[in-house]
């Protein structure tokens, strides 16, 4: 924490870099004379350009180049290409392939589902908000969990990527996905190496969820935070859906959910560009997507704002149920005890994401059980000329849209990503000036423990800015823009 | 610049990992080493790692100069946040380590060197089809804004550079471990030199081999004559033959190995991401001859209709290294 004199009426406190979060992030709080907080900009000051160089590349190359958007998610960016690409050449991949694809990404979502609850999340809750800088990181949490626990955290990780590299080739950066399939089929002793794997996850998400239980729903001072106005907001929610409407990362329609938890829309990848429209600010490089049909009425939760989320807690909020008996039982218990559906607590979104952790382990082992995910029919070599295509998946932090257009030759001509953190984005600029406005109060230079708690309302979306910063952008000049109460551009100065 | 790699005996190692312009994925690689995570914290001093500790910059400009001992530096440099942070952890570290692709190469976020800023800027601002500006507006680099009590506060960006360069044209670096990512045991290879005080002389390539992709793939190849070149998604390979050998542009024989061929093992063709074999200094031109002396054309008309089944030979032969190519260099250094 920095804290500088910025001129004679407004204090700035910088928190620079956001740690433990994967990218990079910048928050300015803006205190007025009283010391309270008069306003607080999130900002991503990084982009790379990805919509730009996927063009002319050979579209089929892009489930390989996609996934350098993000190491921490690249399986998502994989899945998700590979599913555009099937649009682009026209094909359906045997249903081997399939699920092979969804094997994949099942294991995925319940390593990087742990990776956040327990190294990067999990450190507020389980070593504490307040504890010392020092101990609020993984090794904090093994010390204060145990080191067998610990361990059994490791190998949960180790095993998801096991299963990432068997099926996709590599670990980081999967390397199987191709339009109409996957580039190789599985053994048996790889099939029973994955059971046993996902018996594994299995009991470790039951085991993450009885952490959750004593460390964080027994405390009475983390359920009140929970609760606590300063981290809830009332927004629209969506998810991907299966045809019960019950939670699902792979594949289905986009279900749109109001504050109030009555669904507004469902909608195939396809018609993604109808619901969805993207804002620009000029302060940050990352966009503001929010539901096209209800608007842009500025950084305001509500009925009448179109920003949504997409997160672990939206998805169980946009769908009606988990499609797994376990995460089932979850899913009914915690409304119960928060109060019935929607949820707007946005710390609930770590007790969501262990209970998609318990689907995600449930759906690893139903796929690796199922007879057919041996087959050695996995690919459906296209025969239509390339077009257009979108694929959308449910990535750990947000619905996941890739747009490609194609030429004739199968040379990509035009890239459009919609990314799971920027999704979130504008919320998450709520959520931080909420929670700063909550607990920054009449002129107190907030502590480190203050600050952290900040840090905790965008903590809980788990961000990824590598990911959202896919587009690289340019040296500007200075620009000063005067904006009027409706969120429009009054002045727009320019040096 | 550092003159010595020996960490002194009175401390544990201390250790910097950064992320500058990268996927993170380099990141990830180290959390997979897994177990072995915890020998790590165990057996070294863990100063400065954003994406994991809450160590914020001002705890490392507080640093003396050459506090840390090794530093593991990942992602390419492309903003002035980058470079600052790259002179500033090359001031700290006695050793500095360019970690992964983007650091070594420029990585794949380098072919964005092809084009020019403003269109890329056009294309994810303005001309995107989900994007609503009619405005035409762009994220500064500086920029006032109004709070919400009317006061008017100025907010900044890092500025951005033209083009991505690697760490070592940005910094002097001591050592390079090649991959996209790094694969993890890799990486505990090299941790392992760090903790046990046994990296080799300065300049060295860490954490691969000296021959190429082809030595760990254990499909047997017959260098046979090709026609031309056949995409991936369009064909299904035999998993026991080589790739190259079936038509498909494969770049194992111009790439470094020690990765352990997951990609060909995956019935998929090597993309070069271990970078350049030793003694060559541009991947790329390796890369096009090698696949070309295979082609059995010889008339000049022949040997273009064959090259052209190659369809983007810049984004196939210099996917992971457009800013250390020769084609780049001068650019990325007028840039600097």
């Amino acid at each position: 924490m920095a804290a500088t004199q910025d001129g004679p009426t407004l204090r700035t406190v910088r928190i620079d870099p956001i740690t433990r979060l994967e990218g990079h992030g910048r928050i300015q709080l803006f205190l007025d004379e009283k010391g309270e907080v008069a306003d607080a900009f999130f900002q991503v000051p990084e982009l790379r350009g990805f919509e730009k160089f996927c063009e002319g590349r050979p579209v089929e190359e892009l489930a390989r180049i996609t996934p350098r958007i993000c190491g921490v998610c690249p399986e998502a960016h994989h899945i998700a290409s590979a599913k555009a690409l099937d649009a682009v050449f026209g094909v359906e991949p045997p249903p081997a392939g399939r699920k092979l694809r969804e094997l994949l990404y099942s294991a995925f979502f319940a390593g990087d589902h742990t990776t956040h609850f327990y190294a990067l999340g999990g450190p507020d809750f389980v070593v504490g908000p307040d504890a010392p800088k020092a101990e609020r990181n993984i090794l904090g949490v093994i010390a204060k969990v145990g080191l067998d626990a610990g361990k059994l955290v490791l190998r949960q990780r180790r095993e998801a990527q096991e299963v990432v590299a068997m099926v996709g080739g590599k670990a980081i950066h999967p390397v199987c996905g191709l339009p109409g399939g996957v580039s190789k089929p599985i053994t048996e002793a790889e099939r029973a190496r994955i059971e046993e794997i996902a018996r594994n996850s299995l009991e470790f998400a039951k085991f993450s969820l009885r952490v959750f239980d004593d460390v964080v729903l027994s405390s009475p001072q983390y359920v009140d935070m929970i609760r606590s106005d300063a981290y809830q907001l009332r927004t629209h929610y969506i998810g991907l859906v299966d045809e019960k409407n019950r939670v699902n990362f792979y594949d289905g329609r986009v279900r749109v959910v109001d504050p109030s938890g009555l669904e507004v829309v469902r909608f195939a990848a396809s018609q993604y560009a109808e619901f969805i429209e993207e804002r620009v600010e000029p302060w940050t490089y990352l966009k503001f997507p929010y539901l096209k049909k209800v608007g842009w009425r500025g950084f305001v939760d509500g009925a009448q704002s179109g920003v949504y989320r997409a997160t672990p807690l939206s998805r169980l909020n946009a769908a009606d149920g988990m499609a797994t008996p376990l995460a089932q039982a979850e899913y009914e218990r915690m409304y119960a005890s928060l109060g019935g559906k929607p949820v707007h607590a946005t710390l609930a979104t770590h007790w969501a994401r262990l209970i998609e952790l318990l689907y995600a382990a449930e759906r690893t082992l139903e796929l690796a059980t199922d007879p057919e995910i041996t087959s050695p029919d996995i690919r459906t070599i296209p025969t239509a000329t390339p077009g257009e295509g979108i694929g959308v998946v449910e990535a750990p932090r947000g619905t996941l849209f890739h747009h490609y257009v194609a030429d004739e030759r199968g040379m990509a001509k035009r890239v459009n990503l919609i990314v799971g953190t920027t999704n979130n984005h504008a919320a998450i600029c709520m959520s931080i000036k909420r929670a700063a406005q909550g607990l920054i109060r009449g002129g107190v230079l907030p502590t480190d423990g203050t600050l952290n708690r900040i840090e905790m309302a965008f903590r809980a979306y788990d961000p990824c800015f590598g990911c959202a910063t896919h587009a690289l952008p340019g040296e500007m000049p200075l620009e000063i823009l005067v904006y009027g109460p409706d969120g429009q551009v009054r002045q727009r100065l320019a040096r | 610049m550092t003159d010595a790699t020996s960490i002194p005996a009175a401390h544990k190692p201390r250790l910097a990992l950064y992320w500058a312009s990268s996927c993170g994925g380099c990141e990830v690689t180290v959390l997979d080493i897994s177990e072995r995570i915890l020998d790590l914290a165990a057996r070294a001093d863990i100063v400065f790692w954003p994406a994991v500790l809450d160590v914020k910059y001002e705890d490392v400009h507080a640093m003396p100069d050459r506090h840390i001992d090794v530093c593991l530096f990942n992602g390419a440099i492309r903003t002035d946040e980058n470079a600052e942070l790259a002179r500033l952890l090359r001031a700290k570290s006695r050793t500095l380590i360019a970690f992964g692709s983007c650091a070594v190469t420029g990585g794949i976020p380098s072919l964005a060197n092809n084009y020019s800023r403003d269109s890329i800027l056009r294309a994810s601002y303005i001309d995107s089809p989900t994007t609503a500006n009619p405005a035409g507006v762009l994220p500064q680099h500086r920029v006032m804004v109004s709070t919400d009590s009317g006061a008017e506060v100025e907010l900044d960006l890092p500025a951005f550079h033209h083009s991505v360069r690697t760490l070592a044209q940005t910094v002097p670096v001591d050592y390079t471990v090649p991959g996209c990512p790094p694969v993890a045991d890799q990486v505990w290879n090299v941790l392992s030199a760090v903790l046990e005080g046994r990296l080799p002389a300065r300049g060295a390539v860490l954490g691969a081999s000296n021959k190429s992709v082809c030595e760990d793939c254990l499909r047997p190849r017959h260098e046979k004559r090709l026609q031309g070149f056949v995409r991936p998604h369009l064909t299904k390979p035999d998993p026991s033959h080589c790739l190259l050998d079936q038509g498909i542009a494969c770049l194992g024989p111009a790439t470094r190995g020690g990765c352990g061929a997951p990609c060909t093992k995956a019935n998929m063709p090597c993309r070069g991401c271990y970078g350049a074999m030793p003694e060559v200094d541009d991947q790329g031109l390796k890369a096009l001859s090698a696949l070309a002396s295979l082609l059995e054309a010889r008339e000049p008309k022949d040997v273009e209709r064959a090259i052209a089944t190659i369809p983007d030979p810049l984004g196939t032969f210099y996917r992971f290294g457009l800013a250390a190519s020769q084609l780049f260099r001068t650019r990325t250094q007028e840039d600097a």
